[in-house]
């Protein structure tokens, strides 16, 4: 098999944050009920946490899970391991109505670091930035000027965007200019 | 600028995050409809100035339906809630028949 590569190759971006391509992640879409016994087992299994609450994300250690829908869940897990995971949820969830799918290679991840993290993120999606509205351990799917895109806080200065490979270039523009030096709105 | 709170996950969702799906409660014909039932269905909407309830889709978010009542003419929004619903729930007719005392009616 060939070697998986991830869609930018690590590109990296310094402005008032820092924008760089993180590499590859395992990503498993993960659809179904939701409060389901079989499923919510599968997933503490799996990812050593329960399935998130509304908008929530947890992280543990190499592995995540994040809410998506009411119905759908985003699975993280080492790029290499995806997908014998995805075996294991699909023995795992036999006979129950399921969607499991490994999308790791349809996806590109990109983490953004510095203070102004929010403003960055802010000035190129409608969703709300403040901390009152939007805090580690949660999820927001939005939209990324015109593709759609995810992203969480790890912390309160860094953030991990999501979005899907074949817009990975443009996504990376947009983090790139928002993040510009001499563009800071310094908002607060 | 529209704001739709959305039932789904609870985002107020910002207008550019969601996609429009017309008019709300359409009763679906078909086989055996007369025909100007049926293109009544499938083509005829109500235009009004003023209440209005809408499908909407959170298609950024979380992707999943829902309807809202609101005012076509000032935007106010009346409410929203889950697209499982085949008539406004009564708290949204309530605020309504306050809000819009010559309001006809949703039906
Ligand atoms: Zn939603």
């Amino acid at each position: 098999m060939s070697d998986a590569i991830s869609a930018l190759s690590g590109a990296h971006a310094t402005g008032y944050v820092t924008v760089t391509e993180a590499g590859l992640r395992g990503m498993i879409t993960l659809r179904g009920d939701l409060g389901a016994t079989k499923l919510k087992a599968a997933v503490k299994k799996l990812i050593g946490a329960d399935v998130p609450l509304v908008r929530q994300n947890t992280v543990n250690a190499d592995r995540g899970v994040a809410w998506m829908s009411p119905d759908e869940l985003l699975l993280m897990v080492p790029h290499a391991e995806a997908e014998s995971c995805v075996a294991a949820l699909a023995k795992a969830l036999t006979g129950t109505h399921h969607l499991v799918a490994n999308v790791s290679d349809a996806r590109a991840v990109f983490r953004v670091e510095g203070a102004a993290v929010r403003e960055v993120l802010a000035k190129i999606s409608p969703a709300d930035l403040s901390p009152a509205g939007f805090a580690p351990g949660q999820v927001c799917r939005t939209r990324l000027a015109q593709v759609a895109g995810a992203f969480w806080l790890t912390d309160d200065e860094t953030a991990e965007v999501v979005c899907f490979r074949s817009v990975a270039a443009y996504v990376f523009g947009l983090l790139e200019h928002s993040s510009r030096t001499g563009s800071e709105v310094e908002y607060s | 600028m529209l704001l739709l709170n959305c039932p789904c996950c609870g985002v107020d969702a910002d207008e550019t995050e969601l996609a429009a799906g017309g008019e709300a409660h359409l009763k679906r014909e078909t086989v055996g409809a007369e025909d100007e039932a049926f293109e009544a269905y499938l083509f005829m909407r109500d235009n009004p100035r003023g209440v209005h309830f809408e499908r909407w889709r959170h298609a950024y978010g979380c992707g999943k339906w829902f309807l809202a009542a609101r005012d076509t003419v000032t935007l106010e929004v009346f409410g929203t809630y889950p697209a499982q619903t085949k008539k406004p729930p009564k708290a949204i007719e309530n605020a309504l028949k306050k809000k819009r005392p010559d309001w006809k009616g949703w039906a």
